[in-house]
């Protein structure tokens, strides 16, 4: 009898934290909106997203996030143009070419690279990069856009590659056995047809590294020179929406109009990984309906 | 002729891929040799033992290392047994429905969730709903929420991995459901939890935005001796000796760099020896 109440509590448990993670996205929905929504009253969500002015702390305070949504988009994109088409060739490379001894040895650096904390990168970046793009070109500052781009692309580079590299991996053998049947060459073989193949997988890959690019803070708040105007090129400071979260919410006041707006930021910031993983999910599941 | 260009084709084609890969790889090797020779000098028994002094410039890291280990046991007593008997549900419960479709897009989105998101989750639900203030368990529990889906997925990865073949004898025995698992499954999946568990650990000892508002602090002159106290955290301790204090020598950066480093990496590679022993293994 005692077991059985054991065994109904055990599993009462496991079904429990089975749904932990549809409660706990669902705690994160909440309770950004619990402290983010009193802003949209206030400012209006229309105001909110395209006010050109983010000046939280003068009074009365402007609460437009333009710049920043400018911002994260102009690192974005500067990092998705160099992490894709590397991401996506080193993939091909691990999976089709290398021999699977320098296979391995390549998989743990990904890995490697992977593991090293964002705010290690930064740090590495500051040092590295930061005074590099300086010199390189003229410029005052080498707290920039640019770098931004270069080293969130690192950051976005194992996941672009890992999931490619399943992706070509889980193509059908007889596919690439026909093609080379057929007299094609390897790379031909490659480029023409593996790559249509493991094209749904690599779609997702690159959007979940855009996923990860968007929502990285550090090494981005560390590199980017945090000037909260709209940029109008690669080689000047901008401030993503993610930097702007992590640098002001410790100076805010619990409740004040600018608490509240670094909660809508995050709102923001949830649905844009919101949509982003759920399309990469369907792009990743394409193939199994 | 024709056979020519091809083969020349397929050869520029293989250096160009051969190219993208060591621009991805170089860089990483870079870093990390950047890393070790320039922070090892920084490294000695005053450095990882003591208090820092001087506003933070000379002295040791202490604090932050301590600080970092609470947080980090913290949160995998959270996502551990949270993670594996959510992999359990999902591998062993769950069937193909609704509910269970949305479970897994709730991992997939925990997952991709912005650190600094979890930082305000972990702010407005720990610190002020919960009134746990600006402390350690605050700060674990946001980061166990954060580890939860690299459990789920390395936990469910290795349940997966234990033939059907013993569930059936086990249950043809006439044991419950649960008896099965503990007895029959769980034991085999035991490895795959562990490298689950390790990876989660190197993930929560390097994140630093779900920390800052949750429970970093600058600079504490004691060590915290409660959950409820602040602590200091190494990946914050690097992030405001590079960027808030100047004049900081800069092999005291590159030694807390590595020491941080260290320590993931250590982690990252028991879970792999952890892991390949495992798949060797043949039923």
């Amino acid at each position: 009898m005692l077991k059985k109440i054991k065994e109904f509590i055990i599993e009462r448990l496991i079904f429990l934290s089975g749904i932990a993670s549809i409660v706990f996205v669902l705690l994160i929905f909440i309770f950004l909106l619990k402290e983010g929504i009193s802003i949209f009253k206030t400012v209006g969500l229309f105001d909110f997203l395209s006010g050109r002015f983010w000046y939280p702390i003068s009074d009365p305070p402007k609460l437009g996030i333009l710049p920043l949504i400018m911002g994260s988009l102009l690192v974005t994109l500067g990092a998705v143009v160099i992490a894709v088409p590397l991401g996506i060739a080193s993939a091909f490379y691990i999976a089709e070419v290398a021999s699977p001894r320098v296979r391995d040895a390549l998989k743990s650096c990904v890995e490697v690279l992977s593991a090293i904390p964002s705010v290690v990168l930064g740090f590495i970046g500051m040092v590295t990069l930061v005074p590099f793009v300086k010199a390189l070109f003229k410029i005052p500052t080498g707290l920039t856009a640019f770098s931004g781009s270069i080293m969130l692309a690192f950051m976005a580079l194992p996941t672009i590659i890992s999931i490619s590299e399943d992706a070509i991996n889980a193509v059908p053998r007889q596919y690439k056995e026909g093609a080379i049947a057929l007299g094609a060459t390897h790379w031909q073989t490659l480029y023409r047809v593996i790559i249509h193949g493991a094209m749904p997988g690599v779609i997702a890959a690159s959007m979940l590294g855009i996923g990860r690019v968007i929502g990285e803070t550090m090494a981005v708040m560390m590199i980017t020179g945090n000037a909260a105007v709209i940029p109008t090129t690669f080689l000047q400071p901008v401030r993503t929406l993610t930097a702007t979260i992590a640098a002001e919410m410790g100076e805010t006041v619990r409740g004040s109009e600018h608490y509240y707006a670094l909660f809508a930021i995050g709102i923001v910031l949830f649905v844009i990984s919101f949509l982003i993983n759920v399309t990469a999910d369907l792009f990743l599941h394409k193939d199994k309906r | 002729m024709t056979n020519l260009t091809v083969n020349l084709k397929e050869k520029i084609g293989f250096g160009a891929l051969f190219l993208a890969t060591m621009a991805v790889v170089v860089p990483v090797l870079c870093i990390i040799w950047l890393i070790v020779t320039r922070g090892w000098s920084a490294i000695s028994w005053e450095f990882l033992f003591t208090m820092p002094r001087d506003g933070m410039r000379a002295g040791g890291i202490f604090p932050a290392i301590v600080g970092t280990f609470y947080l980090v046991l913290g949160s995998v007593a959270f996502s551990l047994p949270v993670g594996v008997m959510a992999a359990i549900y999902l591998n062993e419960y769950a069937k193909d429905n609704f509910l269970t479709r949305m479970i897994n897009l709730a991992i997939i989105n925990l997952s991709g969730v912005s650190s600094v998101v979890y930082g305000l989750f972990g702010l407005s639900l720990f610190v002020v709903f919960f009134r746990f203030g600006v402390s350690i368990i605050s700060g674990s529990l946001t980061l166990g929420i954060m580890t939860l889906p690299v459990i789920i997925t390395t936990t469910r990865e290795a349940l997966r991995a234990v033939p059907k073949p013993f569930r059936e004898v086990s249950f043809s025995l006439g044991t419950t459901r649960w008896q099965t698992i503990r007895h029959a499954v769980l034991p085999f999946a035991l490895p795959g939890i562990l490298t689950g568990a390790i990876l989660s650990i190197g993930r929560a000892a390097g994140e630093t935005a779900p920390i800052l508002f949750t429970v970093a602090a600058f600079y504490l002159p004691n060590l915290p001796n409660s959950p409820f106290d602040q602590a200091m955290a190494l990946p914050y301790h690097l992030y405001i000796i590079s960027t808030q204090i100047p004049n900081i020598r800069l092999d005291y950066r590159y030694g807390t760099a590595l020491v941080l480093v260290g320590f993931v990496l250590i982690m990252n590679i028991s879970a792999i020896v952890v892991r390949s022993k495992f798949r060797k293994k043949r039923w």
